[in-house]
């Protein structure tokens, strides 16, 4: 058996890593786009305080995606030197999206990025722009394929279990591509880096407007910002991936949780705002529900039923028990014993296979489990309540607010007002890190609800771990939180620098640190 | 198409990616090996950096791809590799990871930190260089894994007995040919001073690299290598379990040669390529220079493939679990689909690719970096 520290300190690393690298990558989704829409309207009005824009917002954007590169490098890695049987296991069809996302998207989006940044004496105006416009597709294609090779973990259609290779393979590229989680997934995901891209130009602009300078610059970024911001947070909320909870087996397992729904009501569910949850008693303590809400959130109806945990323990226990079979025929296909009637009888209970896997846990000899075993691994497939209860109420608590402060911007900025408030305009600084956190939530919430697979149903993360000691992963983790700890302190520390300098770090002369300066030589001579 | 088909198209388009990642990263690899010796001072440096900051980060994406080519098209190779040579893979990341930052970073933080980053810089050139090569020296001589009958790897061999005398070998034929690469391409896009002196080194490591490779290759002659003796369908399903790989005399690794006498032309290439650029460094032949020393990177990386085929990653303590580009690829869909993938993607690529040199083509000269010291690196 494969030891339970070494599966703990390769999800640990795996988590912090990909954790660090989304801080990032929401703000290049939503950069990237801004930059484009900065740059057009440039090219369309010829005002050179946009292109200002666009170079000054780009050179913050710069550091930010300097890192983001970095970072998601060590993803790459990282399947293959921790998670070495799940990259075999399933990599037939796990690689393929990711091997099209280089192909497709990060080639366009890097090989543009160096464009972006060192053609505009090279370029004409409208190449200049057409390399931008490159770059953000490029980087949104790239989330495009991550996330639908994310999906297929969540919702894993298309692929079916080879005796003969003992992995799964791929028996439908469109069932892939056109998996309805990945969609929803892919909308949410890049709104979700549209409005982090959105707080961060309104909440820098917000706080030059507080400091009186650069009010022209600052006004126009405040203005695409909140326009911009309102579509993407509304498209956030309204298009939040809870649309595709219904499908898939660990799915319907992360929308009892994240709800703390312990037995099945009739429909349409109420929906729990906030309560405790007690894991043990499986009930929620103080609970504040509204009638039907989720009903309709979930499913989308007022007819459709939500199942409980209760009820989904007792479906796992049931299939786990024929994923035994599904494992004991298995042993016979591989003994010898390949006949006909064997892989039919394997064929019809195939699908339970993984079920049978997550015995492995608890017993090297899966088809003698007891019945206690088949029960404890049917209560362990389904996740901790409470983290993903809080951690996706944080998540939209914060999605919420942000709304309400875009509707607020959006409002004064049509008035014009933006900049008479210093209050309104504390609140827009202080929302800076709301969009991260509510990203790494929601991370969290569809990496954590997934458990305790790594493939829903298929592979149990228990079994996905790579064949290395507690060392190993120990002197890893230690090498990765060096670097990242390193390179967060220079990467704020720069991004704070150049923040606080504003446009005037453009050195064009036209804004207020350099003015300022000429303004001192003018009196001093 | 036929499944062998599309295996061997694999084998072919993952030997074209790691070329690709030779002549495009290889020349800012080998940039950053040299930073440290061509420059005197900052704005030297900075000439350096600059003749490579407009692509760096589009050429580093060779690597990448190929590192999801091999996820999707050779699951179990990436798989066994990078958990088989766990901590070369984390050297080469950790060395990896400095580098977007190095770029970007150089030119905003202040003037004291900036020798960290030309640090970060030359670690990962140096380090990468010389571990491919390391890793490729090992594939030789097989690597010490098993496979149980679910396909999970086992592994016995240390990180340290990775750093052989063969695989170093090999190791310094990687960096000197990269190190070539770079001082190709500072010697065509940068100014002086570091034109004539990257000109000098590209001769220098243009003599290196040919001595090197033909003592790897009489070292080769004298190595053991594998065959397959029996149990192989090359059109069958992709299992690594089901053939007999014995250990074969000295030699053997040289056997498609004769086979094949076509393969002779990548030896013959790699040093043709070198010998082209040790006459034309000082020449005003830059374009040719960088292509004659590209053919060179083309030549090492395809004589590897060439000597190892059909192994990719052969086992030295069970060879039956040794993984050929036979039986070590996706399934037939899988490996179909990404071959249109790539026949569409990789000419795109290539096409925009070559409009960006293009449009950005020049030499990076002290005015120019003057006349834009805020915008460049």
């Amino acid at each position: 058996m494969i030891p339970e520290e070494v599966i703990d300190l390769s999800r640990f690393q795996f988590a912090m890593t990909a954790l660090y690298h989304f801080l990032f990558v929401p703000l290049t989704l939503g950069m990237t786009f801004m930059l484009a829409i900065m740059e057009s309207v440039y090219v369309m009005t010829g005002r050179q305080v946009y292109r200002d824009m666009t170079k000054f917002w780009g050179k913050l954007f710069g550091i930010n995606f300097a890192i983001g590169v970095a970072t998601g490098l060590t993803m790459e890695f990282q399947f293959g030197t921790n998670w070495s049987f799940y990259s075999y296991y399933v990599g037939d069809i796990f690689g393929a999206p990711l091997a099209i996302e280089a192909l497709m998207a990060f080639f366009l989006e890097s090989t543009f990025v160096g464009m972006f940044f060192f053609g505009w004496d090279r370029l004409t105006r409208v190449q200049h722009l057409t390399c931008t416009w490159l770059m953000a597709i490029g980087t949104n294609l790239s989330a495009l394929w991550i996330l639908v090779a994310n999906a297929w973990m969540q919702n894993p259609v298309g692929a079916e279990f080879n005796f003969e290779t003992m992995r799964m393979e791929m028996t439908s590229f469109a069932d892939l591509v056109f998996n309805p989680v990945a969609q929803v997934k892919f909308i949410h995901t890049v709104a979700a880096g549209y409005t982090t891209g959105a707080v961060f130009v309104l909440s820098i602009s917000a706080w030059y407007l507080l400091k009186g300078r650069d009010i022209g610059f600052a006004r126009r970024s405040f203005a695409v910002a909140s326009g911009f911001g309102l579509a993407a947070i509304l498209s956030t909320i309204l298009l939040g991936d809870e649309s595709g909870y219904e499908l898939g087996d660990v799915q319907e397992v992360k929308l009892a949780t994240i709800e703390a729904e312990w037995d099945t009501h009739p429909a349409p569910a109420s929906f729990t705002v906030i309560g405790i949850p007690n894991q043990e008693e499986m009930k929620t303590e103080y609970a504040i529900k509204i009638p039907y809400a989720m009903g309709i959130i979930a499913t989308r109806s007022l007819d459709t039923e939500v199942l409980g945990i209760k009820d989904l323990i007792d479906n796992k226990e049931q299939r786990i028990a024929n994923g035994i079979g599904a494992y004991s025929l298995l042993q016979k296909l591989k003994n010898g014993e390949d006949t006909p009637e064997n892989r039919l009888a394997f064929e019809d209970v195939v699908d339970d296979l993984g079920y049978g896997l997550l015995l492995s846990r608890y017993t090297d000899d899966i088809p003698n489990a007891t019945p206690e075993m088949v029960r404890q691994a049917a209560e362990d497939a389904i996740p901790t309540v409470w983290p993903l209860f809080f951690s996706f109420r944080i998540m939209v608590g914060a999605g919420v607010l942000m709304l309400f402060l875009f509707i607020a911007a959006f409002i004064k900025t049509a008035k014009r007002t933006e900049h008479t408030s210093p209050v309104f305009l504390k609140l827009c600084v202080l929302a800076l890190p709301l969009p991260f956190i509510a990203a790494e939530m929601g991370w969290f919430v569809a990496e954590f609800g997934r458990q305790p697979w790594s493939i829903s149903g298929i592979l149990p993360t228990y079994l996905s771990a790579s064949t290395r000691t507690e060392a190993d992963l120990w002197m890893s983790i230690i090498g990765f939180a060096t670097f990242y700890t390193v390179f967060l302190i220079i990467e704020m520390t720069l991004m704070i620098k150049y923040a606080r300098k504003g446009p005037s770090s453009l050195h064009t002369g036209r804004y207020h640190f350099e003015q300022r300066k000429a303004e001192h030589m003018a009196t001093q001579a | 198409m036929e499944y062998e088909v599309l295996k061997f198209i694999w084998w072919a388009l993952i030997g074209v990616l790691l070329i690709g990642f030779a002549v495009m990263d290889g020349y800012d690899l080998g940039t950053a090996n040299l930073l440290p010796f061509l420059s005197k001072n900052d704005e030297e440096r900075r000439l350096m950096i600059n003749a490579v900051a407009p692509h760096w980060d589009g050429n580093q994406v060779w690597l990448v791809t190929a590192g999801g080519a091999l996820f999707a098209a050779w699951p179990i190779v990436y798989a066994t590799a990078f958990s088989g040579f766990y901590w070369a893979m984390l050297l080469v990341l950790f060395s990896l990871i400095g580098r977007p930052l190095a770029f970007d970073y150089r030119s905003k933080v202040e003037e004291q930190y900036k020798k960290y980053c030309d640090g970060a810089l030359f670690v990962s050139g140096f380090v990468p260089s010389l571990v491919f090569g390391v890793a490729f020296g090992n594939l030789f001589q097989g690597f010490d894994f098993d496979l149980d009958t679910t396909m999970r790897s086992s592994f016995s061999q240390g990180f340290f007995s990775l750093l052989n005398p063969f695989a170093l070998l090999c190791g310094l034929v990687s960096v000197a040919m990269l190190t070539m690469q770079g001082a190709v391409w500072q010697s065509m896009r940068a100014g002086e001073p570091i034109q004539t002196r990257a000109a000098n080194v590209a001769r220098l490591s243009a003599i290196v690299t040919i001595v090197l490779f033909a003592l790897a290759g009489v070292w080769v002659a004298n190595l053991s290598g594998f065959e397959i003796v029996a149990g192989l369908d090359t059109n069958g399903a992709a299992n690594p379990l089901v053939k007999t790989v014995m250990v074969s005399e000295p030699g053997s690794w040289l056997k498609n040669y004769s086979l094949y006498p076509m393969t002779m032309l990548a030896p013959a290439l790699a040093f043709v390529g070198a010998a082209g650029v040790l006459a034309l460094a000082k020449s005003r032949f830059h374009g040719l220079t960088f292509i004659l020393s590209s053919l060179t990177q083309a030549g090492v990386i395809l004589t590897a493939g060439f000597s190892l085929f059909p192994f990719i990653l052969p086992s030295s303590s069970n060879p039956n679990v040794s993984l050929t580009l036979w039986d070590a690829t996706s399934s037939h869909m899988t490996l179909g689909i990404m071959t249109v993938v790539a026949g569409i993607f990789v000419p795109t690529i290539i096409g925009y690719t070559t409009w960006c040199f293009y449009r950005m083509w020049g030499r990076m000269t002290s005015e120019e970096l003057n006349q834009n010291s805020h915008s460049l690196y």
